[in-house]
């Protein structure tokens, strides 16, 4: 009592007035509440838990997961461990955001551009394409493209035949693909090793003319770098490392080439179309925001055209551009998980599915959280670097 | 009028070759262009016409347009989604008055599509004389509403009000009934579908979770780690998993954490999950506004005397949230699109009931393009007005301009 007497006298400043108290008064009673509720929640959970006996352990991982699994890009059988199923599951989610993410960044910088065409039906055209998108859902889009197109599609005999060959069927779509020949890996090997020198090269190159302010030719010595090495390559493996794949129909169903399924092409031309159009946008919005009077005071400099394009106008509309598209990214990785309904089996699938397998919902679904998690916090810090990177800097 | 001629007369408008010649046929590209786009959209109209009016077989939409949009929902109870419907037609036309710019397209629009609900000869039983009628009265109510609301006595705050009161009443007690009062029987939530689910966790998600929000972004830049903790992992956590997992979390994953008698309603589950994951977006949305107010303003409510709550409350939040409606309506339509994932947890909203109904009859199975297209054409619309409030309201408050 004495010492809180003395506060106030020096202080004149009554206790439930004084800024520090009450805030560490606030501090206490939130953390009591959060901690609190997490206590309730996790008691509740420990006793029914103990009642139906489901510990939280991640043993069952190791144990045979015995469901198939429709699509895996590595090896899975239903005898190998849920582990593996889950592996396949995320390599699937992988596969389907990579694809979806370089598609729809094309698409999207084809419509964007599209709509800042002069041409007035040009123009109209990429508007409707953008306004239909942006204001459906994405999982009726993607319900109109599987059950409304993919299922609806001519059987194997009366496949749709488009130019390419591309075969269009009831079981998928067919393409032409490259096979890699046994020399093939050589030729892989080089091309690798080539492209990380022209890289190199050009990182090295750029910054001697930088600080040396001397004329190093960086373009041309990584281009040419980027184009010998492979060609030696090609040369090395016997001149034919690879060989057009083409599908070709024996008996009830096509071999060869590369064979989308109908559920993953669906969710895949769902996913694109949709984040092509948010993503028309953001290129929209980046390339406006570049002022007229960059391009004209570039122009008056005497640059080219395309030295106007590469050094004025894209290092300008990327800074704009870079941190919405990122969250474009993020969004349709996330949006994969929709491929539950229409049953292209990703990660969220195959965790559904393992819960009703192994009967522990608690651990499967903190995992497959804590995955969703992880690749959007990879993927946000990763091209936050290089946002950072391309960012200016303000003095 | 001799002096007026040596004042040049502006420029006529462009007529129709001049424009054809600057907009389609500038140069030899364009041209191409546009050649090229016209071959294309004429053979993709051509078709999709053909389709829509000769292939397509639009009974599954017409044959039962009241599971669209009440679901399951009792039909001799039908008067209670009725009366909602009429309370709530009133109240747009009321809104339309006081807000015109905004409102103004889509209660017309809304008129008009009841109107044609009301008149069009559909050969299904469900659709009686009386809902008929009732579809018949909404373009009416609405222009009485826009009379009323166009009174200079009504403002803006009267129509919030009441709009308030008439959810509260129609949520809590119009649509479930309550077991004491006999004329109004208990309907399950199990029992309601279609639009009304749709509308009902859109806009309970919105009004919901935007205070949430609002807190979590104060959370966020509060002075308190333990609070400011809580709210960075809250708002990531949320922004880093899809919205299916939470709807999972809240469907299945919940039961486990509370006690063991306890039990929650199906559509409430649902509904907690959307509020969860839109507040998290929300609060992110509302601190890009808190971060755009000058620190000066802080310090000159300071200087004045006034208290850390009254700086919040008064002088920031106001200013912060003007800033960021744009981006908070822009968030909301993506709530309400997003409401179609319920049917993942098992919940009828519009697209379950869409689902629903291609099983209703063997021959309707091949169907499904007519009634997901219908299904798109409904959030198309409600989606492009809510977008095309958005501008004029952006518009309106001068974002980026003043």
């Amino acid at each position: 009592m004495s010492v809180i007497t003395d506060t106030r006298i020096r202080q004149k400043i009554p206790l439930w007035r004084d800024e520090r108290a009450l805030k560490a008064v606030a501090q206490i009673v939130s953390a009591i509440i959060i901690i609190g509720f997490l206590y309730w929640g996790i008691s509740n959970f420990l006793t029914i838990t103990e009642q139906r006996g489901m510990p939280l352990t991640y043993q069952f991982l190791k144990e045979p997961a015995g469901f198939p699994v429709a699509e895996s890009y590595i090896a899975y059988e239903p005898t190998m461990s849920f582990g593996r199923a889950f592996t396949v599951g995320l390599v699937n989610t992988l596969v389907v955001s990579v694809s979806g993410i370089v598609l729809a960044t094309l698409l999207g910088l084809i419509v964007g551009l599209a709509r800042l065409s002069s041409n007035w039906l040009v123009n109209r055209t990429a508007l409707a394409f953008i306004e239909f998108h942006r204001n459906i859902p994405l999982l009726v889009l993607l319900f109109l493209w599987y059950f409304g197109v993919f299922t609806r599609l001519p059987r194997v005999k009366e496949s749709i035949i488009l130019a390419g060959p591309v075969y269009i069927n009831q079981r998928g779509i067919y393409l032409i693909w490259l096979r890699l020949t046994e020399t093939g890996g050589v030729f892989l090997a080089f091309a690798l090793v080539g492209v990380m020198l022209s890289i190199t090269a050009w990182m090295v190159l750029r910054r001697i003319r930088e600080t040396h302010g001397r004329e190093t030719y960086f373009g041309g010595v990584s281009l040419a770098i980027l184009i010998l090495i492979p060609f030696i390559g090609w040369f090395v493996s016997g001149g034919e490392p690879f060989q057009p794949n083409e599908p070709v129909l024996q008996g009830f169903n096509f071999q060869g080439g590369l064979r989308l399924s109908p559920e993953f092409a669906a969710l895949l031309i769902g996913l694109t179309t949709y984040t092509a159009a948010f993503i028309a946008e953001v290129f929209r919005a980046g390339i406006l925001a570049v002022r007229k009077g960059q391009i004209e005071a570039a122009r008056a400099l005497g640059l080219k055209n395309n030295q106007v394009l590469s050094l004025i106008i894209l290092p300008q509309a990327l800074r704009v551009v870079i941190p919405p598209l990122i969250s474009q990214y993020l969004n349709l990785t996330k949006n994969s998980s929709l491929a539950l309904t229409i049953g292209y089996q990703e990660l969220f699938a195959v965790g559904k599915i393992t819960i009703n397998q192994a009967g522990r919902a608690v651990p499967v679904f903190l995992m497959v959280m804590a995955t969703y998690l992880v690749i959007s916090l990879l993927t946000s810090l990763i091209l936050n670097i290089y946002n950072r990177r391309v960012q200016f800097i303000e003095k | 009028m001799s002096d007026a001629s040596e004042i040049l007369a502006p420029p006529s408008p462009p007529g129709f070759y001049e424009w054809l010649r600057k907009n389609l046929f500038s140069n030899w590209f364009n041209a191409l262009l546009t050649i090229f786009s016209l071959v294309f959209l004429y053979l993709a109209l051509v078709n999709v016409i053909r389709w829509m009016f000769f292939t397509a077989d639009w009974r599954p939409v017409t044959g039962s347009p009241l599971l669209f949009l009440i679901g399951q929902y009792p039909r001799d109870q039908l008067w209670r989604p009725g009366l909602s419907l009429l309370i709530c037609a009133l109240l747009i036309g009321m809104s339309w008055g006081v807000w015109e710019r905004y409102v103004k397209a889509f209660a017309i629009f809304l008129g008009i599509l009841l109107g044609v609900l009301a008149l069009i000869p559909l050969e299904t039983p469900t659709i009686t004389l009386v809902v008929r009628a009732v579809f018949l009265v909404c373009p009416f109510l609405i222009f009485g509403g826009f009379w009323v609301g166009r009174r200079s006595g009504v403002q803006g705050r009267h129509v919030t009000t009441l709009w308030l009161i008439a959810a509260i009443f129609i949520l809590l007690v119009l649509l479930p009934g309550l077991s004491s009062i006999p004329a109004l029987p208990v309907v399950p939530t199990t029992a309601w579908g279609g639009l009304l689910v749709t509308l009902l966790l859109a806009i309970g998600g919105i009004v919901l979770s935007f205070p949430i929000g609002v807190l979590l972004a104060l959370g966020r830049r509060s002075s308190l780690p333990v609070v400011k903790l809580f709210s960075i992992l809250f708002i990531e956590v949320v922004r880093g998993v899809p919205l299916v997992t939470i709807l999972f979390m809240f469907s299945i994953i919940l039961t486990l954490f509370m006690p063991a008698e306890s039990r929650i309603d199906r559509i409430l589950r649902a509904l907690m999950a959307m509020v969860f994951f839109s507040a998290a977006y929300t609060a992110e949305n509302v601190r890009g506004g808190l971060q755009a107010i000058p620190e000066g303003q802080v310090e000159a409510a300071k200087a004045l005397g006034l208290s850390g709550l009254q700086i919040t409350s008064f002088i920031v939040l106001p200013q912060a949230l003007r800033l960021v409606i744009p981006n908070i309506v822009g968030q909301f339509i993506s709530l309400f699109k997003d409401t179609t994932l319920v049917i993942i947890v098992g919940i009828n909203d519009l697209l379950g009931i869409g689902n629903a109904v291609l099983n209703l009859q063997p021959d309707f199975v091949r169907l499904q393009m007519e009634v997901y297209l219908f299904i798109t054409a409904i959030f198309w619309v409600f989606s492009y007005f809510m977008s095309y409030a958005s501008l004029e309201l952006e518009k309106a408050l001068g974002v980026g301009e003043r």
